[in-house]
């Protein structure tokens, strides 16, 4: 299953990303004779209100999401590694307070938060990834901060420190890698999750501005013809339903893998 | 049990002074002014002193926020900037949509939620088992704003069954709750599964088994009773989190509820109605944890209360 949706997956982002090469129209042009088109062999999958393919528009739409989410997730693994290191390693007060602004964090509605987030800064694809990575990094330093604390009593760090290696030593070479694959499988299960808030955020309007194409600004911005011209709502709606299905297999299958290979080293 | 519940919130006042601070600062040191956003920014200089006078922008912060918490002590929430009208009033009004909404949803995620859970473990590595994984990750990963045109475009639009959108009774909250209830379904279905499977292989199962008991109520009374501590938490996460404002079901289907408030006043700067929200929803919130706790009293006995002085953190 997790192979399937992996291979779909690779499919996806690769079309995505090469769409320049693929279309055979412009994702933003105009073509006034061919409003609202219903899917035919010219339109694979019909035209917008402005005439344009929606074909072009959902793949380079997919460029834009799937490449902020991605950029999002990154930043909020490394943002929430850098705090839930320092929290763990060091505890005392700096763990006192980073984890409560975590808490914070997490004990508000993740989706206005990054509403919230997001209207500090001009609508565009940074603003949405800084609003995704905002809300993000607490769950990555809330799990660190639990691993770095279980190592820092492990025996390797003790053999570590008795050789001299300083703090930041033993945090960036002895407790940061061991905490990359956790990490990286929390980042596979959470994926789908960027993908789905980035596109709330651009239905609402808060995201890349038209006549950029984005699935949740599609979604939004035709949806007042969903009873006439279904398709142009249809197919940037289930493209994020089948990349977010196919991020939550494959992460599914990267946490089965990782909890198997853990309960080998345990026992 | 009274006595717990009264300290519990009493609890409530602390952390409100807590969530107010850090919003009511928070909110101010963030760049973008409410004033321009009623305005514009090439307002008339005079209009715009005016106008910071009128909502008492021009006030030190400290003392902003002191003014603030005498409101609330009156009861008050202070007026919206925009429409001028009391922030309290349109949090009451709205509120009960929400919750409407929010009850809807889960009346139909909970017990199809269970159900479904309980067969999923039951029947582990089955095609049943397998399919309703499926199910649950699928309606995990549909977008709620894009499930919800579906649905609106098939039962009301083609079918004519249900109205499109609005506020009102039973008819134009099923859709609204049917939408909503999905991303819930799905975690109730994947918390079930887990935990039935833990319990499934307990020697407990295995002693009634033994005893003769039949399937049907090993199944139900011996090990959903115990599963129910896993799935009470993430049904309690949920619902707090509806109650909180779907913003997106709320917007789709012209809801008139608190998510779609909050939004507005978060995309206009509208402080009062910021902080109003934030406070209504520490308030549902920390009521939704007590509730969850007073079902895990009556849920298991091993978590009974120990009261008085023996108080689980909030």
């Amino acid at each position: 299953m997790a192979r399937t949706a992996l291979a779909i997956l690779i499919v996806i982002v690769a079309v995505s990303f090469f769409s320049p090469l693929i279309v055979r129209y412009g994702p933003e042009t105009i073509d006034l004779g061919a409003l609202r088109l219903p899917p035919s062999p010219e339109h694979l999958l019909g035209t917008d209100n402005k005439g344009r393919d929606i074909l072009s528009r959902v793949l380079y739409g997919g460029r834009i999401s799937i490449g902020v989410s991605f950029a999002a997730a990154v930043l909020s693994m490394s943002l929430g590694l850098i705090i839930g290191l320092a929290s763990g390693y060091f505890s005392g007060r700096v763990d006192t307070f980073l984890m409560a602004i975590t808490d914070l964090v997490l004990s508000f509605p993740a989706l206005l938060l990054a509403v919230g987030v997001s209207v500090i800064f001009p609508p565009g694809i940074y603003s949405v990834m800084i609003a995704l990575s905002a809300v993000g990094w607490a769950s990555f330093a809330r799990v660190v901060r639990g691993n770095a604390l279980l190592l820092r009593g492990s025996p390797c760090i003790d053999a570590a420190r008795a050789i001299g290696c300083g703090n930041m030593r033993i945090i960036f070479v002895h407790i940061l890698p061991q905490c990359v694959p956790l990490v990286l499988v929390m980042a596979g299960l959470k994926i789908g999750g960027y993908i789905l808030t980035e596109a709330a955020l651009s239905f609402l309007g808060l995201g890349a501005q038209p006549p950029t194409a984005t699935w949740g600004g599609m979604v939004s911005a035709d949806r007042a013809y969903i009873n006439s011209a279904p398709w142009m709502v249809f197919s940037p709606g289930l493209m994020i339903a089948v990349t977010v299905l196919c991020c939550n297999l494959v992460g599914d299958g990267l946490r089965e893998k990782y909890d198997m290979e853990n309960r080998d080293k345990i026992s | 049990m009274t006595a717990y519940i009264l300290r519990r919130i009493l609890l409530l006042f602390p952390l409100l002074i807590g969530m107010t601070l850090i919003t009511f600062f928070l909110t101010r040191a963030l760049p973008g002014d409410p004033v321009y956003s009623m305005v514009g920014e090439r307002a008339d200089p005079k209009t715009i002193a005016a106008i910071r006078k009128a909502i008492g922008s021009d006030n030190s912060l400290p003392r902003q926020y002191a003014g603030y918490v005498l409101l609330l002590m009156k009861g008050e929430m202070g007026t919206s900037y925009h429409t001028g009208g009391k922030v309290l009033d349109d949090i009451m009004s709205k509120f009960p949509n929400t919750l409407k909404l929010a009850v809807g949803a889960m009346m139909i995620a909970v017990p199809l939620g269970i159900v479904l859970g309980m067969i999923s473990a039951l029947k582990n590595n089955t095609l049943l088992d397998r399919a309703i994984s499926m199910l649950s990750v699928s309606s995990l990963s549909v977008p709620v704003f894009w499930s919800g045109l579906m649905l609106m475009l098939f039962f009301s639009l083609r079918l004519r069954l249900l109205p499109p959108s609005g506020t009102g009774g039973l008819k134009y909250l099923v859709l609204p709750a049917l939408t909503l209830s999905l991303p819930a379904l799905a975690t109730i279905v994947r918390v079930t599964r887990t935990t039935v499977l833990d319990i499934i292989h307990m020697p407990f199962i295995r002693t009634a088994r033994a005893k003769g008991i039949k399937e049907l109520r090993i199944n139900y009374v011996h090990i959903l009773r115990n599963a129910l501590i896993p799935i009470v938490t993430i049904i309690g996460l949920d619902f707090g989190s509806y109650l909180n404002g779907a913003v997106l079901t709320e917007s789709i289907f012209g809801w008139d509820g608190i998510g779609r408030f909050t939004m507005e006043g978060i995309i206009k700067r509208d402080y009062p109605v910021i902080m109003g929200c934030i406070i209504t929803g520490t308030v549902v919130f920390v009521i939704i944890n007590l509730i969850v706790d007073v079902v895990y009293h009556y849920a298991d006995p091993r978590m009974r209360l120990h009261m008085p002085d023996d108080i689980p953190k909030a």
